[in-house]
């Protein structure tokens, strides 16, 4: 399969099933449009009446173009058969072992988000924080269920974590002990909403965490208007000052600032960008998880802006590249080179298997979108899971199984999508999400171009 | 070729036999959890890159 677009002056040519990305000229890109619909003659005849006003494009031009597509082709570089199907259980198979758990050490929160998927923290449930004895059992849940696999995850979630500090450095304590005792790499990560960053914190999450997350949803009057505190104020000016000396004395290790943006501010490439302002270099802004029918969602009808904002943010940070004033921006990290292999691309992110989230009270989900959700408990870390048959749905649910994705182009970069918001929006996880679709395919289409545009400029 | 550039990419047919060694990060420990994003995670097998 072959996606073709033009972008930013580019003839951008991806061939899907290789991973193969060619930047061609406009003969080039008229010949492989045609290339599987049309003969050689006709292809020739085609191209001279199109081009009858551009002297250089003779037939032996065009059949010169039309057999460095054949050579491709035979290199297995352009228009390469998907031949990953017939291995997909199998594939799947590799990655159905624990690795990485959410862990919800706290069901409370210090902000009243208006649109947090966990119910301001409660999570359909009721305020609850964990113990360290849970939270010990979870780490042993996970390495025990761990296999040969040697890095391991675990993020500090709510809620706020920070609500629950002491457990949190309790168990970096025992993440250690586990290290020196099996050999087992615990990678923390801290996501916080930043209300309770002080010096102590910033310099244990400094120290101890080798990614923190940091939500802020952008401009001051952005953020405080669905970012508020308990008490109604907004939360911009008691954060971004925390925040800032969080990531001034991070020293090159990851964070990310990441932001939710709803249709209260489709013009969200602007939060980007102010985040970019603020002297913040590794970023990212998710569109809002909700029930259609709150006031903030996102609608089908939304999607030209919101499409064009993708667009408009990839201009400005290839242009603040070139003025050496670059930044990260999460869903344009896409490295041709160093990405996953074919078994992670078909499997999707782990959910249920790879990756389970655990609550205060040590229940165990298939992910945090899951949690709170009855159908989806699958045991707990006292008993170990006790619902195989809805792991078994997880196991079963890969790339192949969602029909929608057989002819999209953009179906190895994102897996076949999230199986929360399938879920959520139709019932099914082997379903998709058509709003998230279209945006993801857009920010694939901008990431390809920025790595060509990348490229060119260093073969310049 | 004259009219052809291709970018250094990774083949996605070269990881089949060795890949899947669970080693790199979750897409959801990373900034995203409420989108997939697997191809933005880095490989962590050097057999495989």
């Amino acid at each position: 399969m072959v996606h073709q677009y033009k972008k930013n002056g580019y003839n951008i040519i991806m061939d899907v099933n290789s991973g193969a990305v060619h930047v061609v000229d406009d003969l080039a890109y008229d010949v492989i449009a045609r290339y599987e619909t049309a003969d050689k003659q006709q292809i020739v005849t085609e191209l001279l009446k199109k081009y009858a006003d551009v002297p250089e494009i003779t037939e032996t031009e065009i059949l010169d173009s039309i057999a460095d597509v054949e050579e491709l082709k035979e290199g297995g570089d352009l228009f390469s058969e998907d031949t990953f199907r017939q291995h997909a259980g199998e594939l799947k198979k590799r990655l159905s072992t624990l690795k990485a758990i959410c862990l919800n050490v706290a069901h409370d929160c210090n902000l009243r988000c208006k649109y947090c998927f966990a119910d301001e923290g409660e999570y359909r449930g009721k305020r609850e924080i964990m113990s360290l004895e849970v939270g010990k059992k979870a780490f042993d849940f996970l390495v025990e269920n761990s296999g040969t696999r040697r890095n391991l995850e675990v993020d500090f979630f709510g809620g706020e974590p920070l609500m629950n500090f002491k457990v949190v450095k309790e168990l970096t304590e025992y993440a250690k002990e586990i290290k020196q005792k099996t050999g087992k790499n615990i990678r923390l990560t801290l996501t916080t909403n930043g209300m309770l960053l002080n010096d102590e914190v910033i310099e244990f999450a400094n120290r101890e965490m080798e990614n923190v997350v940091l939500s802020l949803d952008g401009r001051k009057e952005v953020n405080d208007k669905m970012r508020p505190t308990a008490n109604g104020k907004g939360s911009y000016e008691i954060i971004v000052p925390k925040f800032k000396k969080l990531v001034e004395s991070r020293n090159g290790k990851t964070y990310y600032i990441r932001g939710t943006f709803t249709n209260h501010n489709l013009d969200f490439a602007k939060d980007i960008l102010h985040y970019a302002d603020l002297g913040f270099k590794e970023l990212s802004i998710e569109p809002v998880v909700c029930d259609p029918s709150e006031e903030y969602a996102i609608h089908k009808g939304d999607l030209p802006t919101i499409l064009e904002q993708y667009d408009i943010l990839a201009d400005e940070m290839l242009k603040r590249e070139e003025e050496g004033k670059g930044f990260l921006f999460y869903h344009y990290m896409i490295d041709l080179k160093h990405g996953p292999c074919i078994a992670k691309l078909v499997s999707g992110c782990g959910v249920g298997l790879e990756y389970l989230a655990i609550t205060p009270n040590g229940d165990i989900y298939p992910c945090h979108q899951f949690v709170g959700e009855d159908e989806f408990r699958l045991g707990n870390v006292e008993t170990g899971i006790e619902r195989t048959d809805i792991q078994d749905k997880f196991r079963g649910s890969h790339l192949y199984e969602k029909e929608e994705c057989a002819n999209c182009f953009a179906k190895f970069y994102c897996s076949g999508g999230c199986a929360a918001n399938a879920y959520h929006a139709h019932g099914n996880i082997n379903g998709i999400y058509e709003i998230g679709c279209e945006m993801q395919r857009r920010r694939v289409e901008n990431a390809v171009m920025m790595e060509v545009h990348r490229a060119m400029r260093e073969a310049e | 070729m004259k009219r052809i550039v291709t970018l250094t990419t990774k083949n996605l047919r070269d990881t089949l036999t060795k890949g899947g060694c669970g080693e790199c990060q979750t897409s959801c420990q990373s900034a995203s959890k409420t989108s997939c994003s697997v191809a933005n995670q880095k490989c962590e097998n050097k057999d495989n890159q």
